[in-house]
């Protein structure tokens, strides 16, 4: 086996210039991307470029997948290919660390997929990636200050407190429905798919610097004419409900609807409500 | 008028570098899933799930407060 391994990132739709404009991109440990096509009627291109094989071998990449330093690295390596060409034709992108043994086999896997990769691509065609975010702020920070109650023992003023407070979050988590289900209603107004990904917790989202309770997280294929009509929708989502933002991410390349209506969850996903 | 994804390179450049939390959840649940040869590739699903549970895991353990509170990730589908 050679030292190099191919690893995949995108199947695109050919282009005129297309090669030319892969030529300068550089992907995974800063190698050269380059575009593999289709022998039979060069429609199809898969874009691709040369790793070193012992970070992709089956063990290296369970350890380095726990590395969130090599994650974020190929991540991002990752993602610059696939917006790049995304400026110049369909992409419909793949998972992340597709390997192949050689260039052949990357080639193989291209041309045996043509129908589906074509019948994908159609469906992308003139769409981007919308990813929309609903965020309660923290109970805390909402609940309003209470004065004690001087005819009420400490144990019945923490009680009242309390109960103030799941009201105020009651509250807040209404209005986040109500959020959810005009952003719902943009999607049905301009959207053409939608696909729910979990919500954000942890060290990461806080990374992000996210502020309060995400309990929306969904992705919307919008084509590109109903875009300033779907945003402009989003952005207003949250008017008049306290406690509630709205966040837009995007445009993606449609990242979360390479996968067929029935294997992505798809728009039938039908709860919209926060927990 | 906006024509996202196709934006001059000019009106890009200042680019904010996007959320890694927002292009994990892309890369490693949304993409095309082909076999590859790389015995895994991460074709395999379920082992993408595995990693990524024990990525946030392992972090989760040196800072435990975010997780004090609902579900950690969930091995099954994630549109729930």
């Amino acid at each position: 086996m050679s030292d190099l391994l191919t690893y995949a990132y995108a199947v695109v739709r050919n282009a005129e210039g297309l090669r030319e404009a892969t030529a300068p991109l550089r992907g995974v440990a800063e190698s050269p991307v380059s575009l593999l096509t289709d022998t039979g009627d060069d429609q199809l291109g898969l874009a691709v470029s040369h790793v070193p094989g012992q970070d992709f071998q089956e063990d290296a990449l369970k350890q380095h997948l726990e590395d969130l330093e090599w994650l974020e690295a190929v991540a991002r390596a990752h993602h610059g290919v696939i917006e790049a060409l995304g400026e110049r034709t369909t992409v419909l992108p793949l998972r992340l660390a597709t390997v192949y043994l050689d260039d052949n086999r990357a080639r193989e896997v291209l041309e045996a997929g043509r129908t589906m990769f074509a019948g994908r691509l159609a469906r992308l065609s003139e769409h981007v990636e919308w990813g929309v975010k609903i965020y309660v702020e923290s109970s805390a920070a909402l609940a309003e200050p209470t004065v004690p109650a001087a005819d009420l023992t400490p144990g019945r003023a923490y009680l009242r407190n309390r109960r103030q407070q799941q009201s105020v979050r009651d509250t807040v988590y209404q209005a986040a429905q109500k959020a959810a289900e005009r952003v719902e209603a943009a999607g049905r107004r301009h959207a053409s798919d939608r696909v729910r990904h979990r919500v954000q917790q942890g060290l990461l989202a806080d990374a992000a610097g996210a502020v309060g309770e995400n309990v929306v997280n969904d992705a919307y294929l919008v084509p590109l004419k109903r875009c300033d009509g779907f945003l402009a929708d989003v952005a207003h989502a949250a008017d008049g409900l306290d406690g509630v933002r709205v966040e837009a991410t995007g445009p993606w390349a449609p990242y979360s609807f390479a996968m067929p209506l029935d294997e992505s969850g798809g728009a039938a996903a039908a709860e919209g409500a926060p927990p | 008028m906006i024509t996202p994804g196709r934006a001059p390179e000019a009106e890009r450049l200042p680019q904010r570098q996007v959320a890694l939390i927002d292009l994990l959840d892309r890369l490693l649940s949304g993409g095309v899933v082909l076999t590859g040869d790389v015995v895994l590739s991460i074709a395999d699903i379920d082992l993408v799930r595995i990693s990524l549970r024990a990525l946030i895991v392992s972090i989760s353990e040196q800072n435990p407060s975010p997780w004090t509170r609902t579900n950690p990730p969930r091995g099954g589908d994630h549109d729930g």
